[in-house]
């Protein structure tokens, strides 16, 4: 069953086209892995589902067409996006920033509860849960910004390029996290990442996008034995 | 004695009108990261709309009430209309845009209603208290009394509700607010809806005394953003007591203190000002920003 479809999605910034006709089927409970080059579209893509740039094309999330909504209207229908420079909330604390995640649930008892499996799965917050989240250091400010985004209870979570800036061993902490996420939620996403070895930890299949088109879409598998593929992307 | 304590309490009379604008400059600021220099001008118009309808024979507290009304509406469209359109820019840009507000809004109500002092009718009776020894008037302690619970209710909503840490929330990053489902748009009406109900509380008080201009809270907007710097742009709290101390400061440097004189008071809160910061960046009560990078 799927639960995002893009078909031939466009969009771009002024003058410059950055989107140029991109596909991609997300089923439920998937992975999906966006590679590519800078420049490629990758940040691109997840805004145009996320409804934080324009894009022409068809977007549906679970059956309906979502293209043209509000960021928030996009997250109230389930789907989380983790951006890219993480999105904390410098000037609240950690609980605070866990609390503005769940902002749209009614539950309670069910947002505490989640804020305890988010410092479970991320046990450097827990020790942080009163600071600011300026103060936190950058692999704890992902870690929060992914722990934002499970507090949405979403189906969909789209995350981009969860390892910029972090050390290779942080990196590799924070990529196990959510790992352990998807198998113990069932949360679908959508990763785009620079470090395909780190992707390939993660997803089941991906698309490899080149000046805003699919280049090359396969599973893990498939991909991974592609010599073009290594050479570009896995660092021979 | 006695008069020294009669200042006191005139000095936190004053304070709480200079806290109440700073109230609404805080919500302003706490909801989306700009400081409003039309906070004064607005409240102003707000105590127009009371003297209008109460000319109309209406009675003042219900006049008040139609004016906070007013108040929230206005202040909500001036956010739709006219700071939309700047708040994604430059913020330098959106608070210059602010000091424009104040001089149109100030240019308009001279227009439509001149320049000329209108006398304003009181919410407290002008009677006095005796209290050990020390004459009050209930003005000063109704205008207090009023601040303090508007203080405490702000405090109350940054602090312990859901719409006030959604507030902060988009004020620090509009679009991880949107990314969380918050909307965005709404809540920027709502937080300059709140603000400007606030200024209408705070002219309204102090409309009697001043009587009412076009320019009537200029001088305490001035104070208002003495007290906003002195306390701490994060603090409803500590706003209201830097204003209190500069209400009381500035009364009683005035008549104790022989070359400052009543000419020279205004210069008080702000030698009072620059010693804090020297000090204490973050204002008194402000929470120090630690970034790391």
């Amino acid at each position: 069953m799927t639960l995002l479809e893009l078909e031939g999605v466009t969009a771009s910034y002024g003058p410059v086209q950055v989107l140029d006709g991109v596909s991609l089927t997300v089923p439920e409970q998937g992975a999906v892995g966006i590679l590519g080059a800078n420049g490629a579209g990758k940040t691109t893509t997840l805004r145009a589902i996320s409804g934080t740039v324009r894009a022409g094309g068809r977007i549906t999330f679970d059956g309906k067409d979502i293209r043209g909504l509000r960021p928030d209207q996009v997250a109230a229908l389930g789907i989380a996006h983790v951006p890219e420079g993480r999105g904390t909330l410098g000037d609240l604390t950690v609980r605070d920033n866990l609390r503005v995640g769940a902002y749209l649930r009614k539950d309670r008892k069910g947002v505490e509860e989640d804020i305890d499996y988010c410092l479970d799965l991320f046990p450097n917050l827990k020790e942080r849960i009163t600071s600011n989240a300026s103060a936190l250091s950058g692999g704890e400010q992902q870690m929060l910004a992914v722990g934002r985004a499970i507090m949405s209870k979403p189906r969909l979570m789209l995350l981009d390029e969860a390892s910029l800036g972090l050390a290779p061993s942080t990196a590799k902490n924070v990529y196990d996290a959510i790992r352990r996420l998807r198998v113990e939620s069932g949360i679908a996403m959508v990763v785009v990442e620079q470090n395909a070895n780190l992707a390939f930890t993660l997803v089941d299949s991906a698309t490899v996008l080149e000046t805003g088109r699919n280049a090359l879409t396969g599973t893990s598998a498939e991909l991974k034995g592609m010599d073009e593929i290594r050479r570009a992307y896995l660092g021979g | 004695m006695g008069k020294f304590v009669q200042l006191v309490v005139d000095g936190l009379s004053t304070g709480s009108v200079y806290g109440a604008l700073a109230l609404a400059i805080v919500l302003v600021h706490q909801a989306t990261g700009l400081i409003n220099f039309a906070q004064g001008g607005m409240a102003v118009l707000s105590a127009y709309v009371v003297w209008v309808l109460t000319n109309q024979g209406l009675p003042l507290i219900v006049a008040i009430l139609i004016a906070i009304v007013f108040s929230v509406v206005f202040g909500a469209l001036v956010e739709r209309w006219l700071m939309r359109r700047f708040e994604r820019g430059d913020p330098d840009t959106a608070v210059v845009v602010t000091i424009g507000l104040l001089t149109l809004i100030t240019g308009v109500a001279g227009w439509l209603w001149t320049y000329n002092n209108q006398q304003f009718p009181s919410l407290f009776s002008l009677d006095t208290v005796s209290f050990l020894g020390v004459s009050v008037s209930v003005r000063s302690l109704g205008t207090t009394a009023v601040i303090v619970v508007a203080m405490l209710l702000l405090q109350g909503l940054f602090v312990g509700t859901k719409l006030g840490l959604a507030l902060r929330a988009v004020a620090i990053n509009p679009q991880s607010a949107a990314f969380s489902g918050l909307n965005v748009g709404r809540l920027l009406m709502v937080g300059w809806g709140l603000a400007a109900a606030l200024g209408a509380v705070a002219a309204v008080l102090v409309a009697p005394q001043l009587t009412l201009t076009p320019g009537m809270l200029d001088n305490a907007l001035v104070y208002a953003l003495a007290a906003v710097i002195l306390g701490g742009l994060t603090s409803p709290i500590g706003v209201v007591v830097a204003a209190w101390i500069i209400g009381i400061l500035e009364n009683l440097a005035a008549v104790y203190v022989p070359f400052i004189g009543f000419d020279l008071k205004v210069a008080v809160p702000f030698i009072l000002i620059f010693v804090v910061l020297l000090v204490r960046p973050q204002g008194l009560f402000g929470r120090k920003n630690v970034v790391r990078v």
